[in-house]
């Protein structure tokens, strides 16, 4: 069985913000070649190493993006570089490139230019806030982004500034919408015989994600605060609980009624708490009741009893129980739980990659995409620095090993 | 105007709530002909989530459901009566493309997972996908969105130091799972069109997420480290984080490099701490961060966090308002890119929707309907797709569903 994108190459130039988007391309078959500077890339020194090694072929987050692809080097800024990188493009279907906007077409490398070269070629741009606008040349790391989507405001406690998560996320989302866009293109190709030219705004891939905040402003106006444990903007003005303590840490529970009861439900939690003795009059309105029309009092009386069923019980008893119960009440999971957890196991999703230079394998993160057309592969470790030059460079284009030599002592490649 | 990539191509979409629905948007947004199929009797949650339209109260009247479902159809059916599976069927057999965010087994009892629908539409692409997957002990517990944020590990990885995790907003997850789900949709309609097969696709929204934050689990396979609540700060920026503007206000600031740091230095017009040996270097200010923070607290209360976006932008310093839902909604850059969309609904008029976040040069998205009224396209998904009529039709349109 061959994979869904067998014989579609990628040429990737981005950074740290775009490589997801390559590997979701690689994780369906196709041939993603990450074109990184002579010397490595430099968002392979960003983050975290292999047992804190600041060595650029040691870069964690580049071994999470980057898996499944080959890498070459290549000076694109250099005359020959560009020449090379021509050769490429008529072998190619897809560039992606993540560099400020306005950068690539510095370089004589504008989509045009491409296009004249391989009229099927389609090319990807990822930027902070796209190639068009007022703020088009703005710089921006993940956390002002965030902050220029308005999902930041909305992260964290009152008593704090906006938090974001850790992790930067929001080239993440841009390079999803970067990989949907260009996927898109590349059907459109099947019909139409043409490439196009994809223009990705990260800022614009996280808007949707203040999920209700901005039909709240236009429709009531009503500006959504950030409101950490407590979920806001069900009812008016109610603070819900989301995040409670048990005995062992934190278990994430929502009320919801109505509808949604049977589903994830509150129902099952009326007899568990009866059963405990710890029922209050507010039962009867947790079977069947309209978040719209309670009062924060109201609510935090329905809230109490169940603060001292979560404080009896650990985390893993209150989701066994729950599960039992029909009640959806679910640990906050630290990474060793996430990696321990049985559900993911069962799936074989972990997968131990064999890193030869370092002489040990790495677990990580399996594929999410599971397709009956698809056999579910063995993912390959990001590659080293120039590693597959000598199969591009020579064993596609045809390069001799001299010219690789005088390449490589330019620095070209 | 162009054709769109997806014009012809036919979507059965049984989703609700978030994670689905935007997969088939952005489907609809490409040209796709979406059949969402709804109930009466089971609506979905943001049916029945405000806001509301002048605050009453009703499915067609929420402007979060409207927002998040332009350009599909609705087909009401009640599939617990045989009429209304019988349709239900019937769109399994007239679409290309099958998507489905309910528990897994469901559409299994309705006889209309992938092995029953293969049977009579053998090259029928359907993607599932769920909370945490079809297969696996847990596959068949119901979830909501933010309880998967806290399964996934968002939750530990926001926070404060010395502090208990806070709650990342919104069901992170949701927003994740499309990044996957309409890639992998739109490689198995290329790979039909090449093979003429068809597959179905298993997409799990935990594993989905946790690609996400896999730089965050590596450091736990590989280093046995687990680093959760730091705030802002950022191994590879200083300062780096959210500062206090005037009237309450914040503006994000991430300064990578000494050279950014005398910039910012030079711009806010504090000369003198760009030659203090305490911050100059990154390894300096990295050591002396709360300090470093505080100053530059002091310094951006002063002005507005527009002055400070547009001064330091200036001065090449990456830097950026931390914007509500009304400075989004005015942002001139979301503008200049028509984010937003002004849709006239049936029933509410005037109603937002947001576009596709990337601008394709030849086959833009485009919003061409309003999201629909529950049930709105009931006879019309009957009688021009399915070709319904007579009695059968008649049964269909008064059945209560």
């Amino acid at each position: 069985m061959n994979s869904l994108l067998d014989g579609i190459r990628v040429l990737d130039l981005t950074d740290d913000r775009g490589f997801l988007c390559g590997r979701i391309l690689a994780e369906m078959g196709a041939d993603v070649i990450k074109v990184e500077k002579p010397g490595g890339d430099p968002a392979r020194n960003i983050g975290s190493f292999y047992h804190d090694e600041n060595d650029p072929e040691k870069n964690l987050n580049w071994f999470a993006y980057n898996l499944n692809k080959r890498g070459i080097t290549l000076d694109i800024a250099s005359n020959d570089g560009w020449t090379i990188f021509l050769k490429l493009i008529k072998k190619s279907d897809i560039v992606i490139e993540s560099f400020p906007a306005g950068y690539i077409q510095q370089l004589g490398l504008d989509y045009v230019v491409l296009k004249a070269m391989n009229p099927r070629i389609i090319m990807t741009s990822i930027t902070p806030f796209g190639q068009t606008g007022p703020y088009r040349d703005f710089a921006a790391s993940d956390i002002v982004v965030q902050a220029m989507s308005g999902y930041l405001h909305l992260c964290g406690d009152p008593g704090h500034p906006p938090v974001r998560i850790s992790i930067p996320q929001a080239y993440l989302h841009a390079c999803g919408e970067a990989a949907i866009a260009t996927m898109m293109a590349l059907y459109h190709r099947e019909s139409s015989g043409e490439g196009q030219y994809v223009d990705v705004s990260a800022q614009q891939s996280i808007v949707r994600n203040t999920v209700n905040a901005v039909p709240l402003w236009l429709t009531y106006g009503e500006i959504l605060e950030r409101s950490g444990a407590f979920r806001v903007g069900l009812g008016k003005n109610l603070r819900a609980r989301q995040t409670w303590a048990c005995k062992d840490g934190f278990v994430n529970f929502l009320f919801v009624g109505g509808i949604l009861a049977s589903v994830a439900g509150s129902s099952g939690l009326t007899d568990w708490l009866e059963e405990e003795g710890i029922s209050t009059d507010y039962k009867n309105r947790l079977k069947d009741f309209d978040i719209s029309k309670f009062t924060q009092e109201e609510w935090e009386q329905m809230e109490a009893p169940v603060v001292k069923l979560f404080m009896k019980y650990t985390k893993q008893e209150l989701f066994d129980e729950g599960n039992k119960r029909r009640v959806s009440i679910c640990p906050v999971h630290s990474p060793e739980e996430v990696v321990n957890y049985p559900q993911l196991e069962a799936r074989g999703f972990w997968t131990e990659i064999r890193h030869e230079e370092l002489g040990a394998a790495i677990k990580y993160p399996g594929s999410c995409i599971r397709s009956t057309a698809m056999p579910a592969g063995q993912l390959r470790r990001a590659p080293l620095i120039g590693e597959h030059n000598v199969d591009v460079y020579h064993g596609e284009l045809g390069l001799s090993e001299d010219e690789i030599a005088r390449l490589k002592q330019l620095k070209i490649i | 105007m162009s054709k769109l990539p997806l014009e012809g191509v036919k979507v059965l979409d049984f989703t609700w709530v978030i994670a689905g629905p935007l997969i088939t948007k952005c489907l609809a947004d490409y040209g796709a002909t979406v059949v969402r199929v709804e109930s009466m009797a089971r609506p979905c949650f943001l049916r029945v989530s405000g806001p509301f339209k002048d605050r009453v109260v009703g499915p067609d009247n929420t402007t979060y459901f409207a927002y998040f479902n332009p350009n599909k159809y609705s087909a009401s059916l009640n599939l617990k009566k045989p009429v209304g599976l019988r349709t239900a069927r019937k769109l399994a057999d007239w679409a290309d493309i099958i998507v489905d965010n309910y528990v897994p087994g469901k559409l299994a009892k309705l006889g209309l997972d992938y092995e029953s629908v293969k049977k009579t539409n053998p090259d029928i692409i359907m993607l599932s996908t769920s909370g945490q997957g079809q297969s696996g002990p847990m596959a068949g517990i119901p979830m909501t969105g933010m309880i998967l944020v806290a399964l996934t590990g968002f939750m530990f990885f926001s926070g404060w130091p010395g502090e208990e995790s806070t709650q990342p907003f919104g069901p992170v997850n949701d927003f994740i799972t499309p990044s996957f789900g309409v890639p992998a949709i739109l490689a198995a309609l290329r790979h039909r069109k090449l093979t003429g097969e068809g597959q179905s696709i298993d997409l799990s929204q935990l594993e989905a997420g946790i690609q996400f934050l896999a730089p965050g689990i590596l450091d736990y396979t590989v280093n046995d480290r687990q680093i959760g609540n730091v705030g802002n700060s950022s191994p590879d920026a200083a300062p780096h984080g959210v500062y206090p503007c005037a009237d309450n206000r914040w503006c994000a600031i991430a300064v990578f490099s000494d050279n950014e740091w005398k910039s910012l230095c030079t711009a806010l017009e504090h000369t003198e701490a760009a030659d203090d040996p305490l911050f100059s270097t990154f390894p300096g200010r990295k050591r002396n961060e709360d300090e470093l923070n505080k100053m530059v607290g002091q310094w951006t209360i002063r002005h507005t966090p527009e002055y400070i976006m547009l001064t330091l932008q200036r001065a090449g310093v990456q830097a950026g308002v931390v914007k509500n839902s009304r400075d989004v909604c005015e942002d001139p850059q979301l503008k200049a890119r028509n984010h937003f969309w002004n849709m006239n609904h049936p029933v509410m008029e005037d109603c937002i929707c947001f576009g596709e976040p990337s601008i394709l040069s030849e086959t833009p998205a485009r919003l061409l309907r309003p999201s629909p009224c529950l049930g709105e396209h009931t006879e019309f998904v009957a009688t021009e797709f399915l070709n319904m009529s007579g009695q059968e039709l008649i049964e269909l349109l008064s059945d209560e569903s």
